[in-house]
């Protein structure tokens, strides 16, 4: 048995083995390796007794699910309203210009995936970009270039202003 | 440790009696001096954002360093969001209530010096009153806070809410004691029945009736029943739940303990959207504490009665706020809901009789069974009693967390409170209840803010959310928004929902491009009345709301993309230029630098100009320019 099969066998182990547990051994999964494989939701299927299209169906239906896997760092744009109306969207697309790639998607070097969500909370610091699950605040396109340059060049000084997520 | 040293351990904390909660109680209360000093840093997930974290860090290492006498070394406490969020990070120095906002970690040794030692005050970092440019010193005399009613967030920001004694120390789990040693569980139902407590979830129906009618469920079908949290506040721009649960868990928690008491559930859900870690770890935390106490699980407090919970991480959908699909979902499938024709309350989870309250509904209880159904029904107006607490966002300058009244006018809440938009202007309008919601016009900014009277302007109290928009806002452009949200986060199961909102998205699309005709708005109307009418669930039929209130208010605005191809806000791309005025700009080049597509020339220090065949309309040069030179047209 490989080392994931292992670790999710074992995982599995502290939920019931009822398909109510479904979701949240998903969530565990993902958590685990950004992104549940073929192999995982197999495995998941048969722990919970559902066949393995309702598995498929459970994760294609949340947002949060990801079939394919990440990249290196994960971005995400927060696209409530207060984001929205202090231009979300404009960052969205000004990350898409900068790192060639569609929302939802991945750099082909994996470095970075670029995604949207529906409101984080955080809307009294609109618009919100999070990086690696660290909040940037206000943020700006010109923030955001520093940002990734800090990523792609560690030597350089993190941001100021970020906490944890 | 070995098991028998764990479970006298756990033995020891476990309560059995009221008197055993009050002995606790005051044994925590003793311990503390009064006139101690100490340091109340916001670890709310807007504080810790801007850095509070390290904030309070920087605060205790400049406490080790300072070599301050034992006996007056201040305790530091982190807490959940204190509301002010605009001003963070936020720290408190009590027992005085000196307020400093903004603070950085280098502010921290001058803090425990000046403000611990000498007992001076760091002017700088004190709240400046925008209006008539006077420093602030107490956290009270602040006008954000001394208009507001803080009842459900009358202990955020005064307890660590991962610090069961700091909640019981402030009163928690006295109502729980109470219920079960003085009321019977009928008792419970008629104090909430009296409050007049309406549910905080948006809806706004009567708690106290949802909860009666659940008590003719389990008489008809019989135990099991029921009782859940709906902590999935989808609705973007809203974070009053968030911040219950991170910064107060507790009183969520015993709410739920006390609901379960008077309908007789022993088991409970807490479903929590995953995009909220810290407010899952918070109730996770709150829950274990709760348990080493006897306050949750088997013979609470000795009295008979058990009760257990546990949580279910939401997985990012909107639908799921909808009870159906909350169930559907804790039972581990795509969180579709089902037409209402049985209500939740008869057939919820498992198809037993359950009651689903949202976050502020269960955190109210407790305070209703510790002073009584009467003394809430007072606040508030007759129809819509108690408080609310609003999430204030926008275009405001006091952008937090807001407890009022219910009943107040909408004006108190954004220009008293909010401080009005920035730059003095008068609001444009105020969309409240989010997807579901609709917009508030400046003129009826005195219409009071309870269930019935949103509702009559065309709105909805929804859970609470306040987006302020000015005349930079463009309501063609939030009517899209909001239905492309809702497109998205459609279940898809009903064609009304499926097919009419993707259409209405359509017609909207066009107008932001200056196609369309009057015609459309004709279109749009009978789409909104079809789909209102025969959409399975609340998502669809409460969807054409913020169209439907800004065509009843703004309908100038739709004429103009329409007709004359123009923004007036200035947002929707296809009808804007952008220019720079010659005037303001100074030559700095970081226009030019930040533009994608390089249609920005000028020299170092010169006016610089946009060629607009070229602009793309990103509105990076807008967002980058310091100096305000680049308009739109």
């Amino acid at each position: 048995m490989s080392d994931n099969a292992l670790y999710i066998d074992e995982m599995m182990d502290q939920y019931p083995a009822k398909p109510e547990s479904l979701i949240v051994i998903l969530q565990e999964i993902q958590n685990k390796y950004g992104f549940i494989s073929g192999d995982a939701m197999r495995l998941a299927s048969e722990h919970v007794h559902v066949p393995l299209t309702q598995a498929y169906a459970v994760a294609t239906f949340y947002q949060s699910f990801r079939l394919d896997p990440v990249g290196e760092h994960e971005i995400k744009v927060c696209l409530g309203t207060a984001c929205h109306l202090k231009g979300g969207q404009r960052l969205v697309e000004d990350l898409e210009r900068r790192l060639h790639v569609e929302s939802g998607g991945t750099t082909e070097d994996m470095r970075f995936t670029l995604n949207t969500v529906n409101c984080v909370g955080a809307c009294a610091l609109a618009p919100v970009v999070s990086v690696d699950n660290q909040y940037h605040p206000n943020a700006t396109a010109k923030k955001m270039e520093k940002v990734l340059k800090s990523l792609t060049d560690p030597s350089l000084e993190e941001m100021e202003g970020t906490g944890n997520a | 440790m070995h098991d028998h040293a764990l479970a006298e351990q756990s033995d020891a904390l476990r309560l059995r009696s009221l008197d055993d909660l009050n002995r606790l109680r005051k044994q925590i209360l003793d311990k503390r001096d009064p006139d101690q000093p100490e340091i109340v840093v916001c670890h709310g997930t807007g504080c810790l954002a801007n850095g509070s974290a390290d904030v309070s860090a920087a605060i205790r290492s400049a406490l080790d360093t300072s070599g301050i006498e034992a006996k007056v070394v201040p305790g530091i406490k982190t807490t959940g969001c204190q509301g002010f969020c605009s001003h963070g990070p936020l720290v408190v120095i009590r027992p005085r209530g000196i307020f400093y906002q903004k603070v950085k970690p280098k502010d921290a040794k001058e803090i425990i010096e000046k403000t611990i030692v000498q007992g001076d005050v760091v002017k700088r970092l004190l709240y400046k009153n925008p209006t008539d440019g006077e420093k602030i010193l107490h956290e009270q005399d602040i006008p954000f806070y001394k208009r507001q009613t803080r009842v459900v967030l009358h202990n955020i920001g005064k307890i660590d809410p991962t610090d069961i004694s700091d909640t019981i120390a402030s009163g928690g789990y006295q109502a729980l004691a109470k219920a079960l040693t003085t009321m019977t569980p009928e008792q419970v139902v008629q104090e909430i029945e009296t409050s007049g407590l309406r549910g905080r979830g948006g809806a706004g129906f009567p708690t106290g009736r949802k909860w009666r009618s659940a008590l003719t469920a389990i008489e008809k079908k019989g135990r099991p029943v029921y009782v859940v949290v709906n902590g999935d506040e989808g609705d973007p721009g809203a974070f009053m739940d968030r911040t219950i649960m991170e910064g107060d868990p507790h009183a969520v928690l015993e709410g739920l303990i006390l609901g379960a008491y008077a309908l007789g559930a022993n088991q409970g859900y807490l479903y929590v959207r995953a995009e909220y870690p810290l407010a899952i770890k918070h109730l996770t935390i709150a829950m274990e504490q709760a348990r080493a106490c006897g306050l949750l699980g088997d013979n609470i407090l000795n009295s008979g009665f058990s009760f257990d919970a546990r949580i279910n991480r939401g997985a990012g959908a909107f639908v799921c706020g909808e009870s159906t699909a909350l169930f559907t979902s804790i039972e581990g499938n795509p969180g579709n809901p089902r037409p209402k024709y049985v209500r939740s309350v008869e057939e919820g989870l498992w198809g037993r009789p359950t009651v689903l309250n949202n976050v502020e509904t269960w955190a109210n209880i407790p305070l209703i069974v510790n002073k009584g159904g009467d003394w809430y029904a007072k606040i508030g107006v007759p129809h819509s009693t108690g408080t609310k607490v609003f999430s204030l966002v926008g275009k405001v300058n006091n952008v937090g967390l807001v407890e009022v009244p219910m009943g107040v006018p909408l004006s108190t809440i954004v220009e008293d409170i909010g401080g009005g938009v920035p730059g003095g202007a008068p609001f444009k309008a105020v969309q409240t209840g989010g997807p579901s919601g609709g917009c508030i016009p400046y003129e009826l900014k005195d219409t009071p803010v309870d269930f019935d009277s949103l509702t009559k302007a065309g709105s909805m109290m929804g859970s609470g959310a306040m987006i302020v928009m000015d005349n930079r806002d463009c309501v063609v452009d939030v009517g899209r928004y909001f239905l492309r949200f809702l497109e998205e986060e459609s279940c898809g199961k009903c064609m009304p929902c499926r097919l009419g909102l993707s259409r209405m998205r359509e017609i909207l699309d066009n107008f932001s491009e200056g196609k369309g005709s009057e015609k459309d708005i004709e279109d749009l109307l009978s789409l909104s009345k079809a789909i209102q009418d025969s959409a399975l669930c609340a998502l669809g039929s409460s969807a054409p709301n913020p169209v439907l209130t800004t065509l009843k208010y703004f309908k100038d605005e739709y004429l103009a993309h329409v007709t004359r191809q123009k923004c007036p806000a200035g947002v929707c791309k296809n009808l804007i230029t952008y220019s720079i005025d010659p005037e303001l700009c100074t030559g700095c080049t970081s226009c030019a630098k930040q533009c994608p597509v390089g249609c920005i020339e000028g020299e170092k220090k010169k006016t610089h100009a946009i060629d607009t065949g070229l602009c793309i309309r990103c509105g990076i040069c807008m967002d980058t320019c310091k100096f305000n030179a680049v308009n739109v047209i």
